[in-house]
């Protein structure tokens, strides 16, 4: 169909009618139960937000019943209070301010609309954190995510946005180089030992099975578009397409989370800017930082974490309340959906918003030390109880 | 009444239709109209569509089969009037390259419209899983006389059990694909009000997923009735599980011989059944019971999706036309041995799966046998079929028993050129 003025006109009064039929049934009638429910988003939504919200949507296409349909789909997690939404574009957090605002303060402790978030991605600016003990300290990991501006984002994306993301990713990080020097496996077109290598590694990330991710769109068309890069020295990883456009980490055995916080920040600045030599920047804003898919991620997206030994401490009837004073959360060594074994425990900070890359790394190095310091004296025989922390 | 999509009007009729008509998604003359006038909107794409076009190299579905980049880019940027697109219709069988027992379909519908606007690729698809019918040039026979069976009471040392069952669409509803949560309570509220002026044998009651108390839900578990929340990523990944449990349920009469399940992988799925191989009992009570609740429903103003070319219109290509799996479970541990067995039932038009259903296999000799084809045959015409098929194989048991010969029965006639 040529498109001159009368065609524009015409297809303008079709579009008008189009949201109208999707506008067919009342707000009460398309309103989800949630009387199951218990997240975030089902905390929040009222039948009057959702009235509200039900007509608009992002210049993509991402309607309100896209942000929460995962929501809907899972009342409720065993160990963690999920969010219950997800965001299909950058758009997203604007448009559907009067739900993911609330949303973001529940989630992120108290953060509030007009609250500017700080970014610091100065390893210098760390204190110490190059000597947890490693008779205690397992290994050392820092990740986070960067969604790329202008495109969708998993829940939403079109496979060639996926494809060209991919793209951009793989041509970028071809240009590290040093200790960064790395390659990329396409998830479609690995070799059997190629797989059987990332498994070994633990780096090989599977098709997601959490009915968080999938109820939410970001398993679709997989495995295309989807890959692993790492470094030579496999210090340094970067997952493409996964739960975000990229989710960037770096790790090492033992406790110098230093070394692997400075790798994690020369690394990001690094990529950032051949993404920038590209005409491609990270989604990024004063309020909310980084922007990712899950409200969860704002911020920094940044969850340092190490495996530690804490077999005394953990019986200790005090550890939650320790961890919450710290700022810090546990989790098994298998990740968010299982829990500790052995007395090895994922400890990591609990905030992604409102404090800087630095500070949330500090938060760990301090917090860890403190818990080694509490194991070696429950150890002992002696008790903890006087150096058991305030609230940070 | 039954809306036949065949009317074309000129371009410049379209447009002029266009500025002036009024959008009444759903009554039955209005359809074809709309279909006709949103198939040449554009819904614009984000990018060039041969950098969307899936990668089917490892695919091994109806879809993939007939999915070429000159189909993709000609319909991926098309709607349906409801805004169902292609990438949308096609998500499952890109997501599910194959499947180990069956060559699955691909690709959905999420309304009447999509079998309309998304011909190109619907068309040969349904060439292809229905044996060579032709939708754009044949016509679809719809028969529910039951009175026409014969011979449909089986030996019942063989059949354990005998079952009908199809599904039903209300016009004017998108399907489990696509339907908004209020669409998908009215598809509840339409079919449990009419389910509800049903009597005699058929007298019954809704359970509602959301509502059912424990007792209730074991019995059901107990009577096999209760159908769970869908796993097979076939039925996730078209979307078909969102909301769940929201407005699904069961209905089912005293007897237990009669079972509507609602808003599960159709609008409705209505079940005969009952101990025992008389089939035709089963067909009787299946044709009486879908004649009456239509006939309730159209009291109502509304109608069932159908039309002359694919018959009753569901979600899955696969369920066109009749929508029928007439099947019964039968003993068969000596010919389940013979290698001829699967010759027999191709022959036949007959298909065997484990009695836990599609996703199962045989055990101790026990199969599910059924008819094939759904789509250019009657609902008369198929179950005369698999009572004819069933007959076959008992007899076929019986001589082996008696150290006998079987023989292959011969092939049937092509059925579509």
């Amino acid at each position: 169909m040529v498109k001159d003025s009368s065609t524009q006109q015409l297809i303008k009064r079709i579009s008008v009618n189009w949201s109208q039929l999707k506008m067919k049934y009342s707000s009460d009638q398309e309103y989800p139960d949630l009387s199951q429910h218990n997240n975030h988003m089902a905390k929040v939504l009222t039948p009057e937000i959702y009235e509200s919200l039900r007509d608009k949507e992002t210049p993509s296409g991402f309607t309100v019943d896209d942000v929460i349909q995962t929501g809907i789909d899972n009342p409720g997690h065993p160990f963690i209070m999920t969010v219950g939404c997800v965001a299909g574009d950058e758009e997203t957090y604007e448009v559907f301010k009067e739900l993911l605002d609330p949303v973001i303060e529940d989630r992120h402790g108290g953060y509030k609309p007009s609250d500017q978030h700080k970014t610091d991605l100065n390893p210098d600016n760390l204190q110490g954190g190059d000597d947890l003990d490693p008779d205690y300290v397992l290994s050392s990991r820092v990740r986070t995510g960067r969604s790329i501006r202008g495109f969708c984002l998993p829940p939403h994306c079109s496979r060639g946005e996926r494809r060209a993301i991919e793209n951009l990713s793989l041509e970028s990080l071809d240009m590290l180089d040093g200790d960064l020097k790395g390659k990329y496996y396409a998830l479609k077109n690995m070799s059997e030992e190629e797989q059987q290598q990332l498994i070994d590694d633990h780096f090989l990330f599977d098709k997601p099975v959490s009915p968080l991710l999938l109820a939410s769109g970001m398993a679709r068309d997989w495995p295309d578009g989807r890959g692993i890069w790492h470094n030579d020295n496999k210090t340094f990883l970067v997952w493409v397409n996964e739960e975000d456009h990229l989710r960037v980490i770096s790790m090492q055995k033992g406790g110098n989370m230093k070394e692997v916080f400075n790798r994690f920040c020369t690394g990001l600045t690094k990529i950032e800017g051949l993404f920038k030599e590209r005409s491609h920047e990270f989604m990024w804003n004063e309020h909310l930082g980084y922007v990712l898919t899950c409200p969860s991620n704002l911020g920094t997206g940044l969850r340092a974490g190490v495996h530690v030994k804490l077999p005394n401490v953990s019986k200790h009837d005090k550890f939650g309340d320790i961890l919450k004073r710290l700022r810090l959360q546990k989790r098994g060594t298998g990740g968010v959906d299982t829990a500790a074994v052995g007395g090895v425990f994922d400890i990591s900070n609990a905030d992604r918003l409102g404090f800087s890359e630095v500070e949330l790394v500090q938060m760990v190095v301090d917090g860890v030390n403190l818990l080694v310091d509490m194991e070696k004296k429950l150890e002992a025989g002696e008790s903890i109880d006087d150096i058991i922390p305030e609230q940070k | 009444k039954r809306s036949s999509i065949t009317r074309r009007v000129s371009l410049t009729e379209r447009l002029h239709l266009l500025l002036q008509c009024e959008y009444h998604s759903g009554t039955a003359g209005d359809v074809g109209l709309e279909i006709i006038l949103w198939s040449f909107l554009s819904v614009g794409p984000r990018s060039p569509q041969s950098a969307d076009y899936p990668d089917l190299r490892k695919h091994n579905n109806c879809m993939a089969s007939s999915l070429t980049p000159a189909i993709y880019a000609k319909l991926c940027d098309k709607a349906t009037p409801n805004g169902y697109t292609l990438d949308l219709a096609i998500q499952t069988g890109v997501d599910n390259p194959g499947h180990p027992f069956i060559k699955t379909v691909g690709m959905v519908a999420g309304d009447e419209e999509s079998y309309e606007v998304f011909s190109d690729l619907l068309d040969p698809i349904i060439k292809e899983r229905h044996n060579g019918y032709d939708p754009s040039t044949m016509k679809h026979p719809t028969d529910l006389d039951a009175s026409k069976i014969h011979s449909g009471n089986f030996d019942p040392r063989y059949v354990l059990s005998s079952r009908v069952r199809t599904g039903r669409s209300i016009r004017g509803l998108s399907l489990p694909p696509a339907c908004t949560r209020a669409e998908r309570r009215e598809v509840e509220r339409v079919v449990v009000d009419a389910l509800a002026g049903l009597h005699g044998d058929l007298d019954g009651k809704y359970y509602s997923l959301t509502q059912m108390t424990d007792g209730e839900q074991q019995q059901l578990i107990d009577d096999h009735f209760l159908f769970d929340k869908p796993v097979s990523p076939l039925l996730t990944c078209a979307g078909m599980a969102r909301d769940w449990p929201d407005a699904r349920g069961i209905w089912h009469n005293n007897e237990k011989t009669f079972l509507v399940w609602v808003n599960e992988e159709d609008h409705t799925r209505v079940i005969s059944m009952e101990k025992g191989g008389n089939m035709k009992r089963v067909f009787e009570r299946f044709c009486k019971g879908l004649l009456e609740v239509e006939r309730l429903i159209q009291e109502r103003g509304w109608e069932f999706m159908w039309n002359e070319r694919l018959g009753y219109v569901l979600t899955c290509p696969s369920n066109l036309g009749t929508g029928l799996r007439a099947g019964v479970h039968v003993k068969l541990p000596l010919l389940s041995k013979d290698p001829r067995l699967s010759k027999i039932l191709d022959n036949l038009r007959l298909q065997k799966r484990g009695t836990g259903g599609v996703d199962t296999a045989a055990v101790g000799g026990v199969f599910d046998i059924s008819n094939l084809d759904r789509l250019g045959l009657s609902e008369v015409q198929l179950v005369q079929t698999v009572v004819d098929g069933v007959n076959y194989l008992i007899e076929c048991e019986k001589r082996l028993e008696k150290g006998q010969d079987i023989k292959v029965p011969p092939p049937p006639l092509k059925q579509f050129k």
